[in-house]
């Protein structure tokens, strides 16, 4: 049993924590703008935006490192969590939209006045939501209510290794294509949008960013240390035994159908409560944020930084959304081509992400000098990457 | 065959059919408590499906398959199986790679199955007890803390049987034990597997006759999803029909 949390790794967690929650929050809010060491009101809100894809990538690490189930549907969780934040602060707009009516300006637009003119054009399951309390629990209940469904479903009936991805990635495609939907009510393809206040703050003051940020900050550190705790039990070891051996768990009296359902709901809500701290970040939400590729997206980020681990999803999500932020401005036709050939780069070479690499090279390395100092050359062997494990 | 003795595995008349094809055909099958049976057959004459069904992951199609005098294997899924104390060895090693040896075994301890509690488990000190006795019955005390990956094949089908024998299983169905093994690692199993009979009711399937001759008491043949004899080695090695059907084939053995 590995323990929860040694020495050096509580410090290095201490550090980095203090880093993200600390000393670049007051980068932002101390230094004069012509300063070096300055970042600024959008960097931070950027930085903010990486450390919720962070989370996400969690999410979907905990699945498909730790469970062997590779969903590609975690960006619908994401979305929903977002648009349960995002329903909260279209009602806090309040007169302040370009109608100055009560109701956000896509349901006038709609002309939800003339379908619900029992509560002055505002769809009934939208009334509760002016509540932040009721929001911040939706964020919660609908993406595990959700994950809990499908999950159920699929995890009842078998459905296991790429089919399990393909029906993931069909629910999070159906899902996009309703809620692309003028009548679904949730604002079509604009999404809900231009957001001012949150939790009676305006929301695009430098100081709100910054709390978002920090917010994120926290999410992040507690979901890794979440994610950290149940690696460490004895479930963790269980979800590790399913993912390399399924049958001789379920044959070891393991209803291996519940573990990975309880791991679905959670990973789900992982997701979800990050993508509601992203969406006042980045000001928007719309149907194209549980489309396919944002899923997929998710997937490169933990291949690439190290699926399996907990550090290498958040280096693999951090790095990879960096790169897309200079390469989009440098070469955005190209992007999506360097995205997908990381992809592959990442699962030929480099089957443990980024943190692998140091052990990688060092194997590497130690062949290399072996064979130089004329010793036996090992039988041919392809090239020494510890077995690529695919998705079942 | 039918009077009401106690037997711990009954199968009466079970059919299987897969798109057309017969795979069980009227078997009947008949298990004392202690008793260590032998199942031999040549490829495809059911042996593995008659497992699928005893463990759950099939259904049969009729007939009756009971554990003990009145428990219905057919209601059930394979985890609650399982739970009844019928435990599976895979012909292929399936133990957990990533785990250690010791891991390996603590999971497969008896005890409590449910997912909340497996969130606040500890290896208490009667656990630790029992998984050191196992590890001494298996003769993995020594690598109790390597990973189960990198364990030789023959040590990874002996961790694969402790964690059978983990579970405290009344039933252990053991397929094809000594695939793949050496002539040493294959009569270190025979023996490890002799020493449980008694206290353990086994099944056994294998097509290593060396090995069959070493540990069988009882011996039945299959043979196209059907009992074709029962007896000692001997008896089936010189029946007719055994001869014609599986031995005479495979005269190698």
């Amino acid at each position: 049993m590995t323990r929860f949390l040694n020495k050096k790794e509580a410090l290095i967690l201490a550090a980095v924590s203090f880093l993200i929650l600390v000393v670049l929050p007051c980068l932002n809010a101390f230094l004069p703008k012509e300063s070096f060491f300055h970042i600024s009101d959008f960097t931070i809100t950027v930085y903010g935006k990486y450390l919720c894809y962070a989370v996400l990538a969690l999410g979907v690490n905990l699945l498909w490192g730790y469970t062997g189930l590779l969903s590609l549907g975690q960006c619908l969780f994401f979305a929903l969590g977002g648009y349960a934040l995002g329903m909260h602060l279209m009602l806090m707009i309040g007169k302040l939209g370009q109608y100055q009516k009560d109701i956000p300006d896509f349901m006038v637009f709609l002309e939800f006045e003339t379908k619900y003119p029992e509560t002055g054009g505002l769809p009934r399951h939208w009334i509760p939501f002016r509540s932040p309390w009721f929001a911040l629990l939706m964020v919660v209940v609908v993406p595990a209510l959700v994950a809990y469904i499908f999950g159920f479903l699929a995890f009842r009936s078998r459905i296991k290794g790429v089919y399990f991805s393909i029906l993931s990635q069909a629910l999070t495609y159906a899902a996009c294509l309703m809620f692309f939907r003028n009548d679904f009510t949730f604002g079509g393809n604009n999404g809900l949008t231009d957001f001012k206040f949150i939790f009676g703050h305006e929301i695009n003051t430098a100081g709100t960013k910054r709390w978002l940020y920090i917010a994120s900050g926290i999410l992040l550190l507690s979901v890794y240390l979440l994610c950290r705790w149940l690696t460490s039990t004895k479930f963790g070891l269980i979800q590790r035994a399913i993912r390399d051996s399924e049958n001789r768990v379920l044959f070891s009296g393991y209803a291996t159908a519940h573990f990975k359902l309880f791991v679905f709901v959670l990973s789900a809500v992982i997701c979800a409560v990050g993508g509601a701290l992203y969406v006042p970040q980045v000001g928007i939400i719309n149907p194209s944020e549980m489309g396919t590729e944002k899923s997929l997206e998710a997937v490169v980020w933990c291949a690439v930084g190290g699926r399996g681990t907990l550090i290498g999803p958040i280096i693999g999500a951090i790095s990879v959304n960096a790169m897309k932020s200079w390469a989009t401005r440098a070469f955005a036709e190209q992007w999506l081509f360097m995205l997908g050939g990381m992809f592959i780069l990442a699962v030929l070479f480099m089957p443990n992400g980024i943190v692998g690499l140091p052990a990688q090279l060092k194997a590497l390395k130690e062949r290399f000098s072996k064979r130089k100092n004329g010793e036996e050359t090992p039988p041919a062997t392809p090239l020494e990457t510890p077995g690529v494990k695919t998705a079942e | 065959m039918t009077q009401k003795k106690e037997f711990i595995l009954t199968l009466e008349g079970v059919n299987k059919t897969f798109d057309g094809f017969k795979a069980i055909n009227d078997l009947n099958l008949y298990m004392d408590e202690g008793e260590l049976r032998v199942i031999i057959g040549p490829n495809g004459a059911g042996k593995s499906t008659m497992l699928d069904i005893i463990t759950g992951r099939t259904q049969p199609d009729t007939g009756k398959v009971e554990f003990g005098l009145k428990t219905d294997l057919t209601e059930l899924n394979e985890y609650q199986i399982n739970r009844l104390g019928i435990g599976r060895k895979f012909q292929t090693p399936s133990v957990y790679v990533d785990h250690t040896v010791l891991e390996n075994i603590w999971l497969s301890l008896e005890g409590t199955r449910s997912v909340w509690s497996t969130l606040f488990a500890k290896i208490g000190s009667t656990q630790r007890d029992r998984i050191q006795e196992v590890l001494k019955t298996i003769g993995l005390t020594e690598r109790a803390n390597v990973k189960a990956g990198t364990l030789s094949h023959g040590q990874k089908q002996w961790l694969e049987i402790g964690m059978l024998l983990a579970q405290n299983p009344k039933l252990l169905l053991v397929d094809e034990p000594a695939a793949g093994m050496t002539d040493e690692e294959t009569a270190k199993t025979g023996e490890l597997l002799m020493s449980l009979a008694g206290k353990h009711s086994i099944v056994v399937i294998e097509h290593d006759m060396v090995f069959v001759r070493q540990i069988a008491r009882k011996v039945t043949v299959l043979h196209q999803g059907h009992v074709l004899c029962e007896g000692s080695v001997d008896e089936v090695q010189n029946d007719e029909r055994v001869i014609e059907v599986y031995l005479g084939r495979k005269k190698k053995h």
